[in-house]
């Protein structure tokens, strides 16, 4: 079952023990006391370096206290010593003191990094419940628009704006990025954030634990309507998210390319909005830059590029693949018809398929055995199973190997 | 557009009417505010006739003293302004509840937030740490003054050029909207389209040449002009970090200059270093920028902790715990800080091997730092602390320093950093370093310092009072940053749509208003200083029983810092020369060459800045004309060769025989 460590672990139950500790799982501290497994651990980190931490700022401003009070020109009974100013043994300790937390953070550091890296797919549903491995997480591909949230339900087809429902205990995969410039999607109560940029596609596997109504905002500064770039992020059971689903299906409004176009627009305080249906690979089209009838995807220029180009012919590539570099994207003007003409059908002669090409992904596996991530990639002497060795890789899981001979 | 429109832009570029913000009531009263108190100084100074003094003895100096001196009073003036900006946004976050937008626009908001950051950091930090290494390296070092005299007054000039022209954003179109390191694509054309973007970087370009400049010259003085004797490892440690500042600021500003010069391409000759389309890639500018920005944080800080050293060497009566250490920890930093520069972003998507290497470097940084930290500790054990304002403000800034790195190491673990990035947990920890890091410790600097600049010392009630109101004020406004990040919220908020967090932000902005007591304080301590300097006034040059060369000459020193060089057998050079009794030169006087002042720095500075504003605006003859007006200054000035002269012997002979009888007349007293 995975779990931090061994040290980290008893750490932990260390710091339960400190009021501290209590104190700060009130429950306005989000993110300390939060609703999702990947955020729980998250804070249990913060928890854990903290103490760490603590070990040796707690003795070192006792120590700048005592030794400014007793030695204090005015009390003559202090020992001075002006001479006095190296011992070989004190420089020791001064120096390894902090060497050793480190050395504990930085422990804790790795294997938590690795464990937590958002592009890594999950391998428990909490601490109870470990995750079995071929379940399939629930996909939502998340755009930051200027100034609202486009969350988009593949398995489900439908799309929602400022309003992310998700069921509990079932893992996520949000596969994210934006429409015009660098924005964080984050909510607390599910997990930590990661940057969602346009023209680029990143990932984050979370899972939420309790049902409830929680918040989620944009943690980047994105312009004039950042304040109210927030969305209600909402926990419910299996069924219940089912239901809902087939609620928003039932809806009339359709997401397709032009009324992405159209919401795309900067707007503030979007209010909750549903989309029955969803235009097919519009999120591959939002990264790669080509909802815009008459753009080339990014994806097909770097296809055409990684043959080796098309020479001069490729100049006339540049209008359709412009997409801000002459002003705001959204509030442009379309390109004059004959040009979106001239242009598709040059694509269409270098291209067999004018939808975007779905990047390859590397995913990042959930960890089958956590003991090489304690052994720098040694064989575990515990383990009488080593000698089997190659799984020890933090990439996706490889089939296991004969022994290495 | 008519032909006539056309003309007009001809002539001024982007500029109109329109440009001036009349429609922001805030902006007009301000700008009445600074037109009436800029009217009321330019008359004083007429009235006084004090042009051609300040003309003659300041502007046109090449003394690193004054120098100095006016680089203090940049970072005090501009201070001012970034504290107004600090306590609009706390004014603003504390109101703007239960559906209240406030009283600042989203325009004006972003504004405000963007000058703070940018004035804090380049306009009053860099200048107060440059100041500081201006007035008192080359005097530590038993030097004349810095190995390029008008190199140090053209750069000093420069950033304050830079200065200029982000105040006259204030007055004159906008400043940028995109927060201090203004990413793109935000900070894009496409983003950005007005004037603020471009204020930004013309105005960092122009002061980054000043403090390139001045980064050589600081480490040519340091490695060439020390007196003889004073081998590396006999060097103070404020001269020490310095040293280490200077040689961080010239490997890391031509990457700052760099990446803003590829912005600039791309905003205005349609490059794609960072637009989204055309292969442009804004995650390259978010490295290049940090490259640049975390050794900022260690120019900051080393000359900080080096004065921290000196203060807890003087005011403990000994020796500095742990010399060779403290050099070593200070070097290690030094190269440790090109290392770190991902942690700021382990949110961008890196992977996790990246990000824990980072985040592993970074805490390892936190080594040396705390070594420091122990020698600063061990310095005290077995000392006798006097508790004049300075060790005030160093233990202050001892307990209030430890709480910032540890919130800093916290930082550096990446899954606690992706809960934490960007929240106001991180505005805590970075002013917990800056204001108890940097500003304490210029604090400490300026009280230390002072009596040798101007020959009287600073008053000690106002100096306390702004102490207390400081320190205490400090932990009101920033602790229930450090709750409000634990609970989710994130910076640069204009409004907030939960009422709980109000109490927070009210008792923030209630500690901004004691740190603004504190600030009064501290100017009243200033004015009362002057007032009664009579009273105040130390005659023998060297007030805290220091230990450095600095102490050795009158308050202020003469305009050649020493007679005779000199030489140096010992650690705290001053300190051993007392103990051996080193009589002062009596005779032998000679002539000693000096640097002639020169108005070229101010000159080109000038020019600079109606360059900069043309480039702003797009008035592109004007542009053109001042580039070229640049350049035939800087031919001209090189053809200046009346530039040194000699202070005859007899002149020396006569200010030392002076200062020799004020020494005796101490003495008679004393005895």
């Amino acid at each position: 079952m995975p779990s931090l460590s061994p040290v980290s672990a008893r750490l932990m139950r260390f710091s339960m023990l400190l009021p501290l500790a209590a104190m700060l799982g009130g429950c306005d501290w989000v993110v300390l006391n939060p609703a999702g497994d990947v955020a729980r651990q998250q804070a249990d980190l913060v928890v854990i370096s903290t103490v760490l931490m603590l070990l040796i700022i707690v003795p070192v401003m006792a120590l700048t206290v005592w030794f400014a009070w007793h030695y204090r020109a005015s009390n003559k009974a202090a020992r001075y010593e002006p001479e006095w100013n190296h011992s070989t043994q004190l420089e020791l300790v001064i120096w390894s003191a902090p060497l050793l937390i480190i050395i504990a953070l930085g422990a804790v550091t790795w294997v938590g990094t690795h464990l937590l890296d958002p592009y890594r797919s999950l391998a428990r549903i909490d601490k109870e419940r470990p995750l079995h491995p071929e379940t399939e997480p629930m996909e939502v591909n998340v755009v930051a628009l200027d100034w609202k949230w486009l969350f988009i339900y593949p398995e489900q087809g439908i799309a929602t704006v400022n309003e992310l429902v998700l069921p509990v205990d079932r893992p996520v995969r949000f596969r994210i990025t934006a429409s015009s410039v660098m924005n964080s999607f984050y909510a607390p109560a599910l997990a930590g954030q990661i940057y969602a940029m346009p023209g680029m596609e990143t990932k984050l596997h979370a899972v939420l634990n309790k049902t409830g109504n929680f918040a989620g905002f944009s943690a980047n500064y994105s312009g004039a309507g950042f304040s109210d770039m927030r969305f209600a992020l909402r926990g419910v059971e299996a069924g219940k998210f089912e239901e809902w689903a087939r609620k928003v299906r039932a809806g009339s409004q359709g997401l397709d390319r032009e009324t992405y176009l159209k919401l795309e627009r900067p707007s503030e305080k979007e209010p909750v909005r549903h989309f029955a249906t969803v235009a097919p690979d519009l999120f591959d089209a939002v990264v790669n830059l080509c909802v815009r009838p008459g753009k080339m995807c990014m994806s097909q220029m770097m296809a055409l590029d990684e043959q080796g180009g098309t020479g001069k012919a490729g100049m006339l590539n540049l209008a359709a693949l412009t997409y801000d570099k002459n002003g705001r994207e959204q509030i442009s003007a379309i390109l004059p018809g004959d040009q979106i003409a001239a242009s598709q059908a040059f694509i269409k002669a270098l291209c067999a398929d004018n939808s975007p090409l779905r990047a390859r992904s590397a995913e990042v596996g959930a960890p089958e055995d956590l003991a090489p991530l304690r052994g720098a990639n040694l064989p575990s002497p515990a383990r009488p199973d080593a000698a089997e060795g190659g799984r020890l890789s933090l990439a996706a899981p490889a089939p296991a190997k004969s022994p290495v001979s | 557009m008519t032909s006539q429109d056309q003309h007009w832009s001809m002539l001024f570029g982007r500029l109109s009417l329109e440009s001036l913000p009349l429609h922001e009531p805030i902006i007009v009263a301000t700008f009445a505010a600074v037109a009436l108190g800029g009217a009321a100084l330019v008359g004083a100074l007429t009235w006084f006739r004090l042009w051609g003094y300040l003309w003659r003895e300041w502007f046109t100096s090449v003394d690193h003293k004054k120098i100095g001196i006016m680089y203090m009073v940049l970072g005090l003036v501009m201070f001012l302004r970034g504290f107004a900006d600090a306590v609009m946004m706390r004014i603003q976050q504390a109101i703007a509840f239960n559906g209240s937008e406030g009283y600042l626009n989203s325009h004006h908001y972003d504004q405000v937030f963007t000058a703070h950051g940018v004035i804090m950091i380049f306009f009053v930090a860099m200048p107060f740490v440059t100041g500081l290494m201006n007035y008192v390296v080359p005097l530590q070092i038993g030097a004349r003054d810095v190995s390029f005299p008008f190199l140090n007054n053209f750069s000093f000039w420069m950033t304050t050029a830079g200065a200029v022209l982000v105040m006259a954003s204030l007055f004159v179109g906008e400043f940028a909207q995109t927060g201090w390191l203004a990413y793109p694509p935000l900070s894009g054309i496409a983003y950005s389209p007005g004037v603020g973007v471009d204020y930004y970087i013309w105005a960092l370009q122009i002061a980054g040449v000043g403090t390139t400049l001045s980064g050589i010259n600081l480490i040519a003085t340091i490695v060439k002009m020390r007196a003889p004797g004073m081998t590396m490892m006999r060097m103070p440690v404020f001269t020490w970090t310095s040293l280490c500042t200077n040689v961080l600021i010239v490997a890391s500003f031509p990457v700052l200059t760099a990446v803003l010069a590829l912005l600039s391409l791309d905003r205005y000759v349609g490059t794609n270093f960072f637009t989204n389309d055309f292969g442009g890639s804004p995650m390259m500018y978010v490295n290049l920028i940090w490259i640049w920005g975390h050794p900022e944080v260690y120019i900051l800080i080393l000359p900080i902790f080096g004065v921290f050293s000196e203060v807890t060497a003087t005011f403990c009566g000994k020796r500095l715990f742990g010399y060779s250490s403290m050099v070593y920890a200070t070097v290690v930093i030094t190269i440790l800080s090109y290392l770190v520069w991902l942690h700021h972003f382990f949110t961008m998507g890196s992977g996790a091997s990246v990000n824990s290497f980072f985040g592993i470097t970074t805490m390892v940084i936190s080594i040396p730092t705390g070594a420091k930290l122990f020698n600063w500790l061990f310095t005290m054990y077995r000392a006798r602390i006097r508790f004049d304002l300075p060790m005030m403000w160093t233990v202050a800034f001892m307990l209030t320093f430890v709480i910032g790195g540890m919130t800093g190491v916290l930082l550096a673990v990446p899954p606690a950093d992706f809960v934490l990035h960007n929240s106001l947990f991180l505005i805590a920890h970075f002013h917990n370093v800056i204001i108890g890091g940097v500003v304490f410790g210029v604090f400490a600097a300026i009280n230390y310092w002072w009596p040798k600049a101007f020959g009287f010392r600073l008053d000690p009630f106002w100096g306390k009072i702004s102490f207390w109101c400081w320190v205490v004020g400090f932990w009101l406004a920033f602790t229930p940053l450090y709750v409000m990040g634990l609970m989710g919220v994130t910076r640069r908020l204009r409004v907030f749509d939960d009422p709980s967090l109000q109490i927070w932000f009210v008792i923030a902005a209630i500690g901004a208003g004691l740190i603004a007591c504190g600030i009064a304080a501290m100017l009243i301590q200033y004015a009362v200083s002057i007032i009664r300097r009579d009273q105040l006034r130390d005659e023998s040059g060297d007030p805290w029983n220091g230990r450095t060369l600095e102490w050795a000459t009158s308050s202020p020193p003469p305009n050649y810092n020493f007679a005779f060089t000199p030489v140096v057998h010992d650690l705290d050079a001053w300190d051993e020369m007392k103990r051996a009794g080193a009589p002062r030169p009596a005779g032998n006087f000679r002539a000693i060459h000096m640097p002639k002042n020169t108005g070229a720095g101010i000159i080109l500075a000038g020019i600079s800045t109606v360059c900069g504003f043309a480039l702003i605006w797009h008035i592109w003859w004007l542009a053109g004309v001042s580039l070229a007006a640049l350049l035939i200054t800087a031919i001209a000035h090189t053809f200046n060769y009346a530039r040194d002269f000699h202070i005859p012997a007899e002149t020396v002979a006569e200010t030392e025989a002076e200062r020799a009888r004020q020494l005796a007349a101490l003495k008679g007293a004393a005895a």
